[in-house]
């Protein structure tokens, strides 16, 4: 198995790191300055590429590896891998489900809290010294708010059973309404988002919901709503998010995922009313580990010709 | 022209002269919670709570006697000495869950009434306990802090621990722990507790100390009064038993934990974090904790929303007015 080329294209926790390094001749694209000296030396040996939610494989990167058998992602999106050409192509592609819900979920209500309580300002205004002039000022509560959910799979699911714990009456929009489902459905996003005091992203990202979150939706929202995105940057038109914060036009916004990471707008970092996270949402010891242990379990299996565990493509 | 005005200026105060004399007890800015309103069986008599109650009384010893009622909050206590100084008190309203600024003992054997917030905040302040038992596990304080600095490029941040399925043990089993206890059952996280007893119709687990709870836990969170039995309730030995990657919760009284040997566990990693609402001698807080990034540091806001402050004001009213017109309290302690 040593023989086996990996290339690693993402940063992922040492655990997985040296597990890679142990089982396969493991290439990691940051040693190579320029891509094209990467392809030049061992474009014909990678058999596998292991992305994460920011880096995967593009149809021209695929191309470019025509022994690529499997793309195996840290990761339950896979919308940095082209999908279409892997098909065509045959090769496989993994990706994490299931095993992030819980702590995808359990941010979504983390931020959720810390917007409308003003948890991270309140936090600065005391380790600034100013509890000593006064009171912070009134929050707004959390509990019994209309939570509308885009996206009622795996995550928006696990999100409105927490939500549900705070009384908080559940609505979505998703691509089908969910027959089974005794959560309130509307037709369009704006419809949703007129009816909803917290917006939460919890849909994969695809061609039809990139920019899901528009002026159009952000205007319905309104000055007394919040924005919530856990899941990719692009789903939210990012220009627009930040002009309607800095005009008032949207309550507040709790973000852990931006359209071009590491990069958030700077205008951001003046505002009181947002929370920023730098994607964190499945950071946890226990859930990377656990991704880990499916990146490397997919992999062997791959190579041993058995079936994949938790196969897209 | 100028007689009639007097005359119905006149007829204003001594209608107000009539009225039973209700007084607020508190901070400048605390009359923000009982405005006069001409629908009032009562008449406040300081609308601006300014100047304070013995300044107040030393410029009117005449109100002395005729003082009723007292809307008093946390830092204006009511004890033997302001009970002694208002020989016709009949009622002390608090705008607050907590009531240890009150001598309840004393104001039992005088006949006094007392009314509270009863459970208007215990959402709130459950909000705020799982607000900050994510943030501590999760960083996300620490997180937004980090980008805000705008200095790590690429993120290079931290993992955080995981909340579902964790074990949570509850000190105090009031109104507020329950509260807790529903939200985080929605995170698959297992429930245990103790309080002064065990109650009967709950299911969770009882442990009859915390010192017993925090071996069995991965958080505590604390939702209990404070008195003389739970002072430092949660010391050293408490929390080495919690051990490495436990976190406190605090939405009680400061005084509940020993914050000395709190900050000592945190710098030292005896425990793994801390989210706290409360402190020993608010708002003074020991600059220690500022450095720190496994703890979140809130002002004693988990009953400060603006919804809470909308209730507040009507629950105020609506006893004032009950006990007013004979009829029960609907938030009585005692």
């Amino acid at each position: 198995m040593g023989s086996i080329s990996v290339l690693l294209v993402a940063k992922v926790i040492p655990y997985l790191e040296q597990e890679l390094n142990k089982r396969y001749n493991l290439l990691r694209i940051w040693d190579y300055p320029q891509k094209s000296q990467l392809l030049t030396q061992h474009s014909a040996s990678i058999r596998a590429v292991v992305g994460n939610a920011s880096a995967g494989a593009d149809a021209e990167f695929i191309d470019a590896l025509p022994k690529l058998e499997i793309v195996s992602s840290y990761s339950v999106g896979v919308d940095m891998i082209d999908l279409n050409k892997c098909k065509e192509k045959g090769i496989r592609v993994t990706n994490t489900p299931d095993v992030l819900t819980d702590d995808v979920a359990d941010l979504a209500i983390g931020l959720i809290l810390a917007l409308l309580r003003r948890i991270c300002e309140s936090d600065r205004y005391v380790r600034n010294g100013n509890w000593k002039s006064g009171d912070y000022k009134l929050t707004t509560k959390f509990s019994g708010k209309t939570v509308g959910i885009i996206g009622l799979g795996r995550i928006g699911t696990a999100i409105a059973k927490r939500a549900e714990g705070f009384n908080c009456p559940i609505s979505y929009f998703s691509r089908t309404q969910k027959q089974e489902s005794k959560y309130k459905y509307y037709p369009s996003v704006v419809e949703l988002a007129s009816n909803s005091d917290i917006l939460v992203v919890a849909c994969p990202l695809t061609e039809e919901t990139h920019h899901i979150i528009n002026r159009e939706v952000i205007n319905a929202l309104g000055p007394k709503g919040y924005l919530i995105n856990i899941g990719r940057g692009k789903h939210v038109d990012e220009p627009e998010l930040v002009s309607a914060l800095l005009e008032g036009r949207l309550g507040g916004a709790g973000l852990d995922v931006f359209e071009n990471e590491p990069h958030v707008p700077e205008e951001l970092f003046g505002l009181e009313n947002v929370v920023l996270l730098p994607h964190v949402g499945s950071g946890t010891v226990e859930t990377r580990t656990a991704m880990a242990d499916l990146v490397l379990g997919n992999l062997e299996a791959h190579f041993l010709g058995k079936p994949l565990l938790t196969p897209l493509v | 022209m100028a007689n009639q005005k007097n005359n119905i200026i006149i007829e204003q105060s001594s209608e107000d002269n009539n009225l039973p004399k209700v007084f607020l007890h508190g901070p400048p800015k605390f009359s923000i919670v009982l405005q006069p309103k001409p629908s009032h069986n009562f008449h406040i008599l300081n609308p601006s709570s300014h100047p304070p109650l013995h300044e107040f009384i030393a410029l009117n010893p005449h109100h002395a006697s005729s003082i009723t009622a007292v809307v008093c909050t946390g830092g204006f206590p009511v004890n033997a000495e302001v009970l002694q100084l208002l020989p016709s008190l009949r009622l002390v309203c608090t705008p607050s869950a907590g009531t240890n600024h009150i001598d309840l003992f004393e104001c039992l054997r005088r006949g006094i009434q007392v009314s509270s917030a009863g459970n208007l905040f215990s959402e709130d302040v459950a909000d705020l306990a799982v607000a900050l038992l994510i943030d501590v596990g999760r960083k996300i304080s620490a997180a937004d802090r980090f980008l805000r600095s705008q200095l790590q490029k690429p993120w290079d941040f931290p993992l955080g621990s995981k909340l579902t399925g964790k074990k949570i043990g509850i000190v105090g089993m009031g109104r507020i722990g329950l509260e807790v206890a529903k939200r985080l059952e929605a995170f698959s996280c297992m429930i245990s507790y103790n309080s002064r007893n065990k109650k009967p119709l709950l299911s969770y687990p009882f442990f009859s100390s915390v010192l017993e709870l925090a071996t069995n836990t991965n958080v505590i969170i604390l939702c209990c009064d404070l008195n003389d039995q739970t002072r430092h309730i949660v010391n050293k030995e408490v929390m080495l038993a919690l051990g490495k990657g436990g976190i406190i919760v605090n939405v009680g009284r400061g005084a509940l934990i020993d914050e000395k040997e709190l900050l000592k566990c945190l710098i030292e990693g005896e425990i793994g974090g801390a989210g706290l609402d409360v402190f020993e001698n608010e708002p003074h807080v020991p600059k220690e904790f500022f450095s720190l990034d496994n703890v979140v540091l809130s002002p004693h806001k988990g009953a400060l929303t603006s919804e809470s402050l909308i209730g507040i004001s009507q629950l105020v009213e609506q006893n004032l007015k009950a006990f007013f017109s004979n009829k029960p309290l609907l938030t009585p302690v005692i």
